[in-house]
């Protein structure tokens, strides 16, 4: 137990080393919500310019523009078929919008695929679970430092000196997770079997394990009870907080929305109706009718 | 008890070759959804090119060593496999992608004659030998226990030690390492893969490769005990069965499939074969899978796939 407590100490040590950006859980926590206004609005990260997407006749989106700014959590809600999941797989590359451009601190990336995305540091979590079904936690997990992984194959089958140290110190990082999540005593579990709220946050802790400078977060807490809610939305701001993380977030839930966001763009038939800080959208009108219809 | 016991053995140690070649389809199938009708002709063409490896190494520098001759033949083969792997990826598969399952079936029938065509027209098509000194001659055990002993071909014998041997390789680089990690990731879910920056086409290509050098195995097994020869890619049509049995997605399947369908064999030959007039082991195992079909169609270590209505 002593070993194991150690472990963790040192573990926590690893991950707060791997992300330079984040101040330590000590110092973020006693005022949070002080630091989370006053330390916000850096430089734009992710830039969307004229986003248009069409499948076929169906436009999905016209003409989206907005920004993201490094450490604020920016949320894009909007109605059923709205276009949010189509924006957020724009900028996950799963999606090649016809015009418009995508850039990522200054670089623009057109026509690349989802692995490219990755590479240039944006991860993301799925509305419906995309998990190994049948792997572990810690190899769901452990897959997302595939990134990181310098050795090459012939070196982990033989498991070449470089090859074991790098699993280790892997792992230490994907502990570190472990530990933030609370889902120490799931470890081993395969994922499939766990329950549906702890599966949410596996996909998290594989998406932080890219250690991304931006993280997308696609409804992260459909299906949830309040209590899961609750649990997420701690997690997400914890993030943000402790590894100064970009969150774009898709979201369903107004009310979560409006609390843990710092800048809503909301979204209506695949057109931006809204735009701003969540006080702003929601004394909007426009914003009002799309989802409560107009008054005559 | 001692011609059961003696047959039992004879169809595990088949049963072993049978789920190697089952394991060359289960590999590619769960990584890359593809079901490889071509897996056949990856062991003819293996096997083609081992043989002849081995004979023209001799011939052409001189070495006349075979145990060293054998080496680099096998190592060019397998480097020749891994070759076959990179390309059916980039002029293949690769620009299949997301394409029907059943589009890329015919893709894979398509490779199937290609490299059935090629590899005779490459390396000839006679009847080569693979000579790997593979011992012929049958040993006795057991000969205080029961009377007579027991008769065991140990030609058999050692090809289910490398056999078993390569599926704990197998299981243990699937297990242990990082690539073995991505490779299951991407046979879980291919978009998740992607997005965590899993790149596709190179796990495809080591897929491919590790099936190729499965499949030279299964070729230099094979092609030592019946001759190099056309008739060894129908090898791979007693796999078939094999892994319907065990399930497509299953490797643990295709081990104790191969195995089941081995000892079925020889057992209902001897056994039932009198009563029924001989021959059964050449349907035996097709009306097994059969029966399994009707009974679990996802076979017995398969993922039962419940789609939502």
């Amino acid at each position: 137990m002593n070993a194991a407590a150690a472990g963790v100490t040192s573990t926590d040590a690893a991950v707060a080393a791997t992300h330079p950006a984040g101040t330590t859980a000590a110092a973020a926590q006693p005022a949070a919500e002080a630091v989370r206004s006053s330390r916000r609005t850096g430089d734009v990260v992710l830039d969307v310019r004229n986003i248009s997407l069409s499948f076929g006749g169906v436009k999905a989106l016209t003409d989206i523009s907005f920004d993201v700014r490094e450490h604020e959590i920016r949320a894009i809600i909007g109605p059923n078929g709205a276009g949010k999941s189509s924006m957020l797989n724009c900028i996950n590359g799963v999606y090649q919008p016809q015009h418009g451009s995508i850039s990522l601190r200054g670089k623009t990336f057109r026509h690349m695929n989802s692995r490219q995305v990755a590479e240039m540091g944006v991860a993301r979590t799925f509305q419906n679970l995309a998990l190994f079904k049948g792997m572990s936690v810690l190899d769901n997990i452990m897959t997302g430092r595939n990134l990181k992984m310098r050795t090459n194959l012939l070196q982990q089958a033989i498991r070449w000196g470089a090859a074991e140290r790098e699993e280790t110190a892997q792992r230490r990082v994907v502990e570190g997770i472990i530990d933030f999540l609370e889902i120490q005593a799931y470890r081993k579990t395969p994922v499939g079997k766990m329950p549906y709220g702890l599966q949410k946050r596996v996909d998290l802790g594989r998406a932080l394990a890219m250690e991304p400078q931006v993280l997308l977060l696609d409804e992260p807490m459909a299906g949830m009870n309040v209590e899961e809610k609750q649990d997420m939305s701690r997690f997400i701001l914890d993030v943000n907080d402790e590894f100064g993380t970009t969150i774009v977030l898709i979201e369903h839930d107004m009310s979560v929305v409006m609390d843990i966001s710092d800048r809503v763009v909301v979204l209506d038939y695949g057109k931006k109706i809204g735009d701003g800080t969540p006080d702003e959208v929601r004394a909007s009108p426009e914003v009002i009718s799309a989802y409560l219809g107009t008054s005559h | 008890m001692g011609p059961f016991l003696e047959t039992l053995f004879g169809g595990l140690m088949v049963g072993m070759l049978y789920s190697l070649i089952a394991l060359g389809f289960v590999l590619i199938y769960k990584a890359s959804g593809v079901f490889n009708f071509a897996q056949g002709a990856m062991v003819l063409f293996a096997a083609l090119a081992m043989a002849r490896f081995a004979e023209w190494i001799p011939k052409y520098t001189g070495l006349n060593n075979k145990f060293i001759d054998n080496a680099i033949a096998f190592v060019l083969a397998a480097l020749l496999m891994v070759v076959v792997a990179w390309l059916i990826q980039k002029l293949v598969l690769g620009r299949l992608v997301n394409q029907d399952g059943i589009t890329l079936l015919m893709a894979t029938l398509g490779i199937t004659y290609f490299l059935e065509g090629s590899g005779q027209a490459l390396f000839g098509n006679d009847i080569y030998k693979i000579d790997i000194g593979m011992p012929k001659d049958p040993v006795f055990i057991l000969e205080k226990t029961f009377q007579g002993g027991l008769l065991i071909n140990k030609e058999d014998l050692y090809a289910a030690v490398i056999a078993a041997a390569l599926v704990a390789l197998l299981a243990l680089f699937f297990q242990k390492t990082a690539t073995g990690r991505a490779l299951r990731a991407v046979a879980d879910d291919h978009q998740a893969a992607q997005s965590i920056g899993i790149p596709l086409d190179r796990i495809w290509v080591i897929v491919w490769s590790v099936a190729g050098v499965v499949a030279l195995v299964a070729g230099v097994i094979w092609g030592s005990k019946l001759g190099v020869q056309f008739s060894l890619s129908l090898v791979a049509l007693k796999a078939l069965p094999v892994v319907i049995l065990g399930g497509l997605t299953s490797i643990p399947g295709a081990i104790i499939g191969g195995l089941l369908i081995g000892v079925g064999e020889k057992l209902s030959e001897i056994y039932l074969g009198p009563h029924l007039g001989g021959g059964i082991e050449i349907w035996f195992a097709y009306v097994l899978a059969l029966a399994f079909l009707l009974v679990r169609p996802q076979g017995l270590f398969g993922e039962k796939i419940i789609d939502r209505v």
